[in-house]
């Protein structure tokens, strides 16, 4: 399901496979608050002119029971309008439980799916974070995806900290 | 009971449609949210007349003849009905995915005439005046209007199917959807008298908030000869809009005129 909404939405030809990986880095930051919870994150890929092309990982409260925690998905209210209302949450590789204070490294094969059908050219990773009783924050790491290494990185202010990609050939 | 709520609607919306927009009171229901996600999503709504946007200060606007359209097209309900001092009350189960429309509509005719020396007012629907007014009233006067007040509230994806106008008396056809508008972005209407293309109305659209800011912050809009106008949204938050058309086309050949109205609440999100 989740790879065929990747490709009738986004057109994708399931061309270039590339050998390596994506490494993206989110840096949740420690926060001094009463109520801390830790924030959904969605991380997708989307063009230079911010068309939406993959969803990477959906972060939310997926143990919740009866689905409830997807009842604040809305709140990433970028990835919510790109993608999210488009889906029946969850996706299967997609969804995940949220992450915790300090850098999280996450990593995809470019052999597999949705970057087996990412065509070479210019990206931008979005990263989105919103917490309950807290804010929101959205990052854009601009990279290219053509089979070389790749190293770009962005730091949040305030529901995110440092966001990292590299590409490794 | 059935027609004395009628009448009682009537009697506001067409109050309120002879007074004028210049004059009257601003009606409006305040959805929770619109935009939603999750399994088994409700909103409640506020719904009110009064001078100032959102706040509650005047009088409820009264629920009568209030619809619920499912996304499906089928009819909804409005669950938990209140009326208080200031404000009306209700919620709404976003049970199936998509688009839901909730409307307070409303046409009829308002009469008045001299009887022995006394002044006599009537209201009801266009069926029933010929039957309840007397042919021969002295001093007749007669107006018909039409009222409708809208919001549109989305669980999950947008769909398009309560968005299809009904063809009767003032309404909006959205171009953009009215649950996907976002500050800085331009959003496309169609306004439709009837079903058909309503030229060179004029369109108000108000943010809320007014309490907190000195300036009303109104803008004026036209449509153009195909109905249409664009709104760019300057903030995010809530928005009323209104449009108002007088017209000779009445139903019965005693009114004078027709007017209509349009008033609807939008939700414009932050990018």
């Amino acid at each position: 399901m989740r790879t065929l909404l990747s490709l009738s939405m986004t057109g994708l030809a399931v061309t270039p496979v590339m050998a390596g990986e994506l490494a993206v880095t989110v840096e949740i930051p420690k926060l001094e608050v009463a109520e801390y919870h830790r924030p959904y994150v969605a991380a997708w890929i989307e063009t230079p002119d911010q068309q939406f092309v993959a969803n990477l990982t959906v972060r939310y409260d997926v143990k919740m029971r009866d689905n409830e925690g997807t009842k604040w998905l809305k709140d990433m209210r970028q990835w919510w309008r790109r993608s999210g209302r488009d889906l029946t949450m969850p996706v299967d590789g997609v969804s995940a439980p949220t992450l915790p204070v300090g850098e999280n490294r996450l990593t995809w094969d470019s052999a597999k799916a949705p970057l087996n059908g990412l065509k070479p050219g210019s990206y931008a990773l979005v990263v989105e974070a919103a917490r309950e009783v807290g804010g929101r924050e959205l990052i854009r790491v601009p990279f290219d995806w053509n089979g070389k290494p790749v190293k770009a990185e962005a730091k949040g202010e305030s529901e995110l900290g440092r966001i990292a990609v590299e590409v490794k050939g | 009971m059935k027609s004395l709520l009628t009448r009682a609607t009537l009697a506001l919306t067409l109050a309120v449609s002879i007074a004028g927009p210049a004059a009257a009171h601003r009606q409006w229901m305040l959805p929770s949210a619109t935009i939603l996600s999750g399994q088994d999503p409700w909103i409640t709504v506020d719904a009110a007349v009064s001078n100032d946007l959102f706040y509650f200060e005047h009088v409820p606007l009264r629920l009568d003849g209030l619809t619920v359209t499912n996304p499906d097209g089928s009819a909804g309900t409005a669950e938990n009905q209140a009326t208080g001092k200031y404000r009306s009350t209700f919620d709404v189960h976003l049970s199936q995915p998509g688009t839901y429309k909730v409307a307070l509509a409303s046409a009829g005719i308002m009469a008045s005439w001299e009887e022995n020396g006394q002044r006599k007012r009537w209201r009801g629907t266009v069926d029933s005046f010929a039957k309840e007014v007397p042919a021969n009233a002295e001093k007749l006067q007669v107006t018909e209007g039409a009222r409708r007040l809208e919001f549109f509230a989305t669980a999950g994806k947008p769909t398009e199917t309560v968005l299809k106008p009904t063809g009767k008396g003032l309404e909006l056809a959205p171009v953009t959807h009215p649950n996907d508008l976002v500050a800085g972005e331009q959003a496309s209407f169609t306004l439709l008298l009837d079903g058909k293309p309503a030229s060179d109305v004029e369109v108000t659209v108000i943010p809320g908030g007014i309490r907190y800011r000195n300036d009303l912050g109104e803008m004026k809009l036209k449509t153009d000869k195909d109905g249409a106008f664009t709104v760019t949204w300057p903030t995010a938050g809530m928005y009323w809009m209104t449009a108002q058309t007088e017209d000779k086309k009445t139903s019965v050949p005693q009114a004078s005129k027709r007017s209509a109205t349009y008033t609807a609440t939008f939700e414009v999100m932050a990018p």
